[in-house]
C-alpha cells in the first residue's frame, strides 16, 4: 500500500489516476477548491478499494494555506511516498494578452504555486530519503506558441525546475517525474473538436501510473507527443515565427 | 471545427442535436438553455430515443462515480452516467453481478432504467427496474426528488422505461446478486421449428438462470441454436482478457447482404456446438462487446433493428412475422429469441409483457426495409404485441399509442423541458 498525496484531485486526470491507485488499495488524500466535488470523489474511490480517502479543501495559489495542508496530510497518511501535483488551468489566450493580472495569475496558478509545492514536497522526501514527486507539467511548456504561451511559460517554468530538483534529488534516491501530456479530452475540452491526437484521460492516468512505478525521469503521453515534440523543438525560429500553430 | 454529429447506434441518418452540455456535478442544476433538453449516456440506444434534433443532449457519463456499496447485502448506489461495464470491473471480483444485463455492457445505469433494459434472465428476475431500489429524479423547476417503490412511487414507476422524459436521473440505488465465479455453465441444444423452440424453452426455463436462442431465419424452416446457461464457480475461458476487436471504419455500403447473412447463418449453425461448457460471463452476455463499432458493419446508411414482443396466447403470430420476412428476401443476421416470464416491471411505459420476443437487425435499404416493418407492425399489433422503444427509429404514434396502454398515466409526469425524437415523433 502506498501513502499518496493528490493536489488538483477534482482535476480530470488527477481522478482518473486516484481510481487505479484506489483499485490497487492505496491511501489517498486529496487536496482541491471544492469540498463538494471532492467528497464526491473521496466516496467513489473508496468503494472502488482504496485504503482509506481523506479530503482537505484548499487554493494552491493561497501559498499561506500549504503548511496546515501537508499538515494534515502527514497525519491522515502518516507518511508520504507518492505526491502527485495535478492542479492547473487553461488560460484564454486573448484576455491574458490584454491583461497583466490574469497574465500573472494564469503563471500563478501554472507555474509558481507548482515551484512552492514541489519545494516543500522536495524537502520532506529529501530528509526521509525516498518518494516520489509526481507533476503534470505539458508539450507546451517545449515551446512558445503564439496561441497559448502564457500557460507554455508556466509550464516551461515547471519543467526546467523539475529538471534541476531531479538532478538534486537523484542522489538521495528520490524519485521526479515530469509528465506532459499532450491534447486530453477533459471537461475543460468538451467543446473542442477531437481528431486522432486526442487522448481520454483514463490512457493518461496508466502512463502516469506505470511511469511513477517504473521511475521514470519524463514522460510524454501518449508517447507518440515525443516524436511531435522533437521535430517542433527542432523547427528553426526564423521559420518557426511565421507559423500559426 | 464542430464535432461530428452525434448518432445513435444504428447509424441511421438524423438531424443532429443543435447543442451538447457535459454533466460532471450530480448536484449542479441542470444547464440553462433554450429549447428541450435531454440525457444522452452511452449512445447504445439504436433507434431515436436517445436523440434530441435541433435541441440539446446532456450527456451524463462525466457523472460516473459510485456513492456507496454495502458488501453485506451488495446494495450499490452510484451516479446514474455509470457503464455497467464499470459496475462489472469493480464488482465481478468480489463476488457480485447485475441482477440484470442487457446484451451489452456499455450502457449507462441511467439508460438501462430509462428503457428499462431485460436480459436472459427475465423468466426468473423480471427487467432492470425491478431491481432499482431507489433513484434521484432532477426536474426542469430545479426540483429534485427521490423516487422508490414507496417515495413518490408514481414518479419511479413513470421514470423506470420512461425514455428519459421525466427529466434527469442523477443517481441510483440498485442491488447486485452474489455469484460463486465468474464463468457461466453453457448447455446448448439445436432445435428445428417454432415448435420444438417452445418445447425446449419450457423445459429449460424450470431449470437455469438465463436462456436464449439464435435462430436462422433464412432456412426454409426455422431452426436454431438454444443456450441456457447458469452462474459457475468455474473460470471459463479466459477470453475477457482478449483485447476487443474494433471496427475502425463505416465502409459505403452494407457488408450485411443476402449472401454474406446466407453463409454467416449457415456456418453459424453448423458450427461445433458442445452439449455443455463453461465459459466467461462476458462472450455469454456480451458476444458483440468485443467487436467495438460493429455497427458500422452496416455502412453508412446504418440499420434498424426490429425487437418486438408477442403475448404467449398469440405466438402463433411469430411464424407468420418469420413468413413475412423470408418473402421480403431482407435478411438478419442476428435473430434472438426469448421468452419474457410473468414478473411485472414497475415501469408504465416498460416493454416486456409475458410472452415472447424476437429482434432482428436489417440493412437500412430505404422505402422496402420501412414497407416490411410497416407488414410486421401489422401483424405485430394484431397480436396484441408491441415494439421496444429503444430499438425502433420508425414507428407510428398510433401504433406506439394502441400498445403501451398505461400511456395515458405516464404522461403528466412528463417534463415539459424534456424532449426526444422518440417523443415528438410518437407521443403526440
Amino acid at each position: 500500500m502506498q501513502k499518496i498525496l493528490i493536489i488538483g484531485a477534482t482535476s480530470a486526470i488527477a481522478e482518473a489516476t486516484a481510481r487505479l491507485w484506489a483499485a490497487r488499495g492505496d491511501a489517498l488524500f486529496l487536496v482541491g477548491r471544492r469540498a463538494d466535488r471532492l467528497q464526491a470523489i473521496a466516496a467513489d474511490l473508496c468503494v472502488r478499494g482504496a485504503a482509506s480517502v481523506g479530503c482537505h479543501t484548499m487554493d494552491a495559489c493561497d501559498g499561506a494555506a500549504h503548511a496546515a495542508m501537508f499538515e494534515a496530510a502527514h497525519s491522515a497518511l502518516g507518511g508520504l511516498d507518492v505526491a502527485f501535483i495535478a492542479h492547473g488551468t487553461l488560460p484564454d489566450q486573448k484576455a491574458c494578452e490584454a491583461s497583466v493580472e490574469q497574465t500573472l495569475r494564469e503563471i500563478d496558478s501554472n507555474g509558481l504555486s507548482v515551484i512552492v509545492l514541489a519545494t516543500r514536497l522536495a524537502n520532506t522526501f529529501e530528509k526521509q530519503g525516498h518518494g516520489s514527486l509526481a507533476v503534470i507539467s505539458s508539450v507546451a511548456g517545449e515551446r512558445g506558441r503564439q496561441s497559448n504561451y502564457v500557460y507554455g511559460a508556466a509550464k516551461g517554468l515547471v519543467s526546467l525546475f523539475l529538471q534541476g530538483l531531479r538532478n538534486r534529488l537523484a542522489k538521495r534516491g528520490v524519485h521526479v517525474l515530469t509528465i506532459k501530456p499532450g491534447f486530453v479530452d477533459t471537461p475543460m475540452t468538451a467543446e473542442f473538436s477531437k481528431g486522432a491526437l486526442w487522448a481520454k484521460p483514463e490512457t493518461i492516468a496508466r502512463g502516469i501510473v506505470h511511469a511513477i512505478d517504473r521511475r521514470r525521469d519524463e514522460v510524454y503521453l501518449p508517447g507518440f507527443w515525443w516524436l511531435i515534440m522533437a521535430l517542433i523543438r527542432h523547427i528553426p525560429e526564423r521559420v518557426f515565427k511565421r507559423l500559426s500553430l | 471545427m464542430p464535432r461530428p454529429p452525434l448518432a445513435s447506434w444504428g447509424q441511421l441518418p438524423a438531424v443532429p442535436a443543435a447543442h451538447e452540455r457535459w454533466l460532471s456535478d450530480r448536484a449542479a442544476p441542470l444547464p440553462a438553455v433554450a429549447g428541450s433538453v435531454l440525457a444522452y449516456g452511452n449512445g447504445r440506444s439504436y433507434g431515436d430515443v436517445g436523440l434530441n434534433s435541433g435541441a440539446t443532449l446532456l450527456h451524463t457519463r462525466g457523472m460516473d462515480r459510485f456513492i456507496a456499496f454495502d458488501e453485506a447485502t451488495g446494495v450499490l448506489t452510484c451516479e446514474a452516467g455509470v457503464l455497467l461495464a464499470e459496475i462489472l470491473d469493480v464488482f465481478v471480483p468480489r463476488g457480485w453481478f447485475l441482477p440484470v444485463t442487457p446484451g451489452t455492457r456499455f450502457v449507462t445505469v441511467g439508460g438501462a432504467i430509462a428503457n428499462d433494459v431485460h436480459s436472459k434472465n427475465h423468466h426468473r428476475a423480471g427487467s432492470f427496474g425491478g431491481h432499482v431500489r431507489r433513484f434521484e429524479l432532477l426536474r426542469s423547476d430545479g426540483s429534485r426528488r427521490v423516487c422508490a417503490p414507496g417515495e413518490n412511487a408514481e414518479w419511479f414507476a413513470a421514470t423506470i422505461g420512461g425514455l428519459g422524459l421525466t427529466g434527469l436521473i442523477t443517481w441510483v440505488e440498485l442491488s447486485l446478486k452474489p455469484i460463486s465465479g465468474v464463468g457461466i455453465t453453457v448447455a446448448s441444444t439445436r432445435f428445428t421449428g417454432l415448435d420444438e423452440f417452445f418445447a425446449v424453452n419450457t423445459e429449460a426455463e424450470a431449470r437455469h438462470e438465463y436462456t436464449v436462442a439464435w435462430i436462422d431465419c433464412l432456412a426454409p424452416t426455422v431452426r436454431g441454436i438454444f443456450m441456457a446457461g447458469d452462474h459457475s464457480a468455474g473460470q471459463g475461458q479466459a477470453a475477457a482478457a482478449r483485447k476487443a476487436l474494433n471496427f475502425p471504419l463505416t465502409p459505403p455500403f452494407s457488408l450485411v447482404n443476402g449472401l454474406t447473412l446466407r453463409a454467416f447463418n449457415q456456418a453459424y449453425y453448423n458450427r461445433p456446438v458442445p452439449a455443455m461448457s463453461v465459459v466467461h460471463y462476458a462472450p455469454f452476455f456480451y458476444p458483440l462487446d468485443g467487436i467495438l463499432h460493429w455497427n458500422r458493419l452496416y455502412g453508412r446508411q446504418g440499420f434498424y433493428q426490429y425487437q418486438f414482443v408477442l403475448p404467449m396466447a398469440a405466438r402463433a403470430a411469430l411464424a407468420d412475422v418469420l413468413r413475412s420476412i423470408s418473402t421480403s428476401g431482407q435478411g438478419s443476421f442476428l435473430a434472438v429469441l426469448k421468452t419474457f416470464g410473468d414478473l411485472s416491471s414497475p415501469g408504465l411505459l416498460s416493454f416486456p409483457m409475458p410472452g415472447v420476443t424476437l429482434a432482428l437487425d436489417f440493412p437500412n435499404r430505404g422505402a422496402p426495409t420501412r414497407a416490411l416493418f410497416d407488414r410486421l407492425d401489422a401483424i405485430v399489433g394484431e397480436a396484441g404485441g408491441r415494439l421496444y422503444p429503444a430499438k425502433d427509429a420508425r414507428m407510428s404514434g398510433e401504433f406506439f399509442r394502441r400498445s403501451y396502454p398505461r400511456l395515458n398515466e405516464f404522461l403528466p409526469f412528463v417534463d415539459a423541458k424534456f424532449s426526444s425524437d422518440f417523443a415528438r415523433r410518437v407521443l403526440l
